[in-house]
């Protein structure tokens, strides 16, 4: 049994095994984490980084196994659960606050100032009325991360956030997981570009085939190297 | 507590603000369900003794091929940018999802039907020798059986091939019944033959058992992976 | 288990031989119809029985809703493909018997035999929602289908039914009562084609275990990341 967390109860993944047919995404996955950590999950394609994750978003329901957050099923957690992806899950017709709006909507969020707020958090400009479908990827990007943390949820699950975004908007967000981090949310962001996050993330996990091969504080040696640029 | 109904307003105001604002789409269902209606009349000779006969089934066959291609529209913008994930993660109940979306459905396809249903007047110079104000819970009724299951199913179909011919194909044969009554229904009223109460409780029961049905289901369909 | 297969099947070819005698031969001729009748049965047995299968469709598939029984979902998938032959010969044999008989192929205020083309067509969409959904969610949706379709069962009778009073129509098949000796013969060829049904589902459903203990395999092939698959598998995985 670990140590008692200081956020509560951390992340239970157990023995889980997640089949599409005859392919196996996740071969028996087994790991705990603790809650109020920024774990960084790595991988090459195929690794089952994303299963992985949306199987703690509740999106994926385990073959075998369980998933606990805070000693909840992720259905029941949904909540205290702020996910986001490569799409952008936001309407490409409305504009940011039109959509934030509406998605504030789905958790019981009342009123325009948490909108206007996330979207200051992210960066961006409250009164913009351009449609999301026109924004740049790193805009787009960000206003998805907006979403995600609109109902202020004690945990992020984010599947390849900088895929084709600009290293300024990159940096942005990861300036502002940090500081989510530091205020004691839990993070796990899975990405090609672990240079982003050195010095950030509290621990990095490496996947491979369907497992977690390994876990350590420091970027693996082997992505040491890749630096620089845009993947 | 999130409430039911506030979501499915939010959603309902959300998706009819979108429609009027992509007009294009909305332009071209309005055209295309004068097209059938013309095609319709040119088919079925409106002056020929017998197309009067049919004409109740004319009306519904084309307000069916409009509310299908209608229908078939109901989650595509959902899909784009996997927004459907937003809605699986969040603690809003699935089916204010899906009244949502029926409700736009009904408000749509019975747009279109008061577009067409003055054309087949025109073209087939209707009178309605029955008490007229039963058409409208015929075609409320009819509308919504329609629409209730079409949304149904086109949830359904977004898990298999063929998306689109998925929903006619899923559709047309648990809607017979409902097809048959609304047919029958505006016929008897039309030519004041019979009386159609009979078949406005029919579609009453049929909106009913299938509303039931569909909120009972719809959550398992939305999580479907 | 597997001893009782050639068993059944010598009994069931017995009693089809026998039946046939019966149904061509033995059974007196229709004071009205003449011989033509006698397609009654082979019509009528297919017509209840694949009613039957729908029926055990029906219930497999709320098992499967509530229990998520891998067994439950076989059973509805078997009945289902059964029942879908069963009411094609029921919807061939109609208008076959129908022309020669009463003058027109078809009659849509035919209650009985309407409603089977319906249940037909519902059968058969459900059957293709199997074939081209893909995940592990095919199940549960054919099973809502299927759910759908009992509900729509009893609407369609009613609809025609009361279609029929306003419209009265020739009605194909005859009603009335029977003589005694054919009705014999019918419960006869009933339990023939019964017998013939449930060993075609017997075999569909030994084939489909087969089918999914070979995708278990591969499954737990990739799983073990290609090391062999273990020589016994078992099939119901549990709730899991």
């Amino acid at each position: 049994m670990t140590d008692a967390t200081p956020h509560g109860l951390p992340i239970t993944v157990t023995d889980v095994i997640k089949q599409f047919g005859r392919f196996a995404a996740l071969r028996g996955v087994t790991a705990e984490f603790d809650s109020g950590r920024f774990h960084a999950i790595l991988g090459d394609n195929g690794a089952g980084k994303t299963t992985l994750l949306r199987a703690l978003a509740g999106l994926a329901q385990p073959t075998r196994g369980k998933i606990s957050i805070f000693g909840k099923t992720p259905k029941d957690a949904c909540q205290e659960i702020g996910y986001m992806a490569h799409p952008s899950l936001l309407y490409d017709e409305m504009s940011g606050m039109e959509n934030l709006r509406y998605f504030a909507g789905l958790y019981g969020i009342r009123g325009d100032a948490r909108c206007v707020e996330v979207i200051r958090a992210v960066g961006l400009d409250p009164e913009l009325t351009r449609p999301v479908g026109q924004y740049s990827q790193g805009m787009r990007q960000r206003m998805s991360l907006a979403r995600a943390i609109l109902h202020d949820p004690k945990i992020l699950l984010l599947d390849e956030p900088f895929s084709n975004v600009d290293v300024h908007s990159a940096r942005e967000m990861v300036r502002l997981l940090k500081s989510m981090r530091d205020a004691g949310k839990t993070i796990f962001l899975v990405t090609h570009q672990a240079f982003l996050l050195e010095g950030v993330a509290d621990e990095f996990v490496w996947m491979e085939a369907g497992q977690i091969v390994s876990r350590t504080a420091n970027i693996p040696a082997n992505l040491a190297d890749r630096r620089g640029g845009v993947q | 507590m999130i409430s039911l109904w506030a979501v499915m307003l939010a959603t309902l105001k959300k998706d009819i603000r979108l429609e009027w604002r992509s007009k294009d789409a909305l332009n071209a269902m309005l055209f295309f369900s004068l097209l059938v209606v013309v095609i319709f009349a040119f088919a079925f000779d409106p002056l020929a003794e017998e197309s009067r006969q049919i004409v109740g089934g004319l009306i519904w066959v084309a307000f069916l091929f409009a509310a299908v291609v209608a229908l078939n529209q109901t989650w595509a913008r959902e899909l784009r940018n996997q927004v459907l994930d937003a809605y699986r993660v969040s603690p809003a109940p699935a089916n204010a999802l899906f009244l949502a979306k029926a409700l736009g459905n009904f408000i749509f396809v019975s747009v279109l039907e008061a577009l067409m249903a003055p054309l087949f007047v025109v073209f087939y110079n209707l009178h309605v020798l029955g008490p007229a104000w039963q058409l409208i819970p015929i075609a409320i009724l009819g509308t919504w059986a329609l629409v209730v299951n079409g949304t149904f199913f086109a949830a359904m179909s977004l898990r298999t091939r063929s998306r689109e011919i998925m929903l006619p194909l899923l559709l047309f044969p648990i809607s017979i019944p409902a097809v048959l009554g609304m047919v029958a229904g505006t016929t008897a009223v039309l030519t004041g033959d019979n009386p159609a109460h009979f078949w406005i409780v029919l579609l009453l029961t049929y909106d009913v058992v299938f509303t039931t049905a569909c909120l009972a289901l719809f959550e398992t369909v939305l999580h479907a992976e | 288990m597997k001893r009782l297969f050639p068993i059944l099947s010598i009994i069931t070819a017995i009693l089809l031989a026998y039946a046939l005698y019966q149904a061509l031969v033995v059974a007196p001729t229709d004071a009205l119809q003449g011989d033509v009748y006698r397609i009654i049965y082979y019509h009528v047995p297919s017509a209840w029985t694949a009613f039957l299968l729908f029926l055990i469709n029906f219930i497999a598939s709320v098992v499967y809703l509530i229990r998520r029984n891998q067994k439950a979902d076989m059973i509805a998938l078997v009945s289902a493909e059964v029942g879908v032959v069963f009411c094609t010969v029921v919807l061939v044999t109609g208008p076959l018997w129908a022309r020669p008989v009463w003058g027109i192929w078809w009659a849509p205020g035919d209650i009985r035999l309407t409603s089977t083309l319906v249940l037909w067509l519902i059968y058969v969409s459900y059957l293709v929602l199997r074939r081209f959904s893909s995940g592990s969610q095919t199940q549960m949706l054919a099973a809502a289908l299927a759910v759908f379709g009992a509900l729509d069962v009893p609407l369609v009778y009613f609809s025609i039914w009361f279609f029929r009073t306003q419209h009265p129509q020739p009605v194909i098949g005859g009603g009335g009562s029977m003589d005694p000796r054919m009705l014999h013969v019918l419960l006869l060829s009933w339990l023939a084609w019964l017998c013939f049904g449930f060993l075609v589902c017997w075999s569909r459903y030994r084939l489909e275990v087969l089918h999914r203990e070979v995708e278990e395999a591969h499954a737990m092939q990739s799983l073990a990341g290609g090391a062999p698959a273990k020589a016994s598998l078992p099939l119901d995985r549990g709730s899991r």
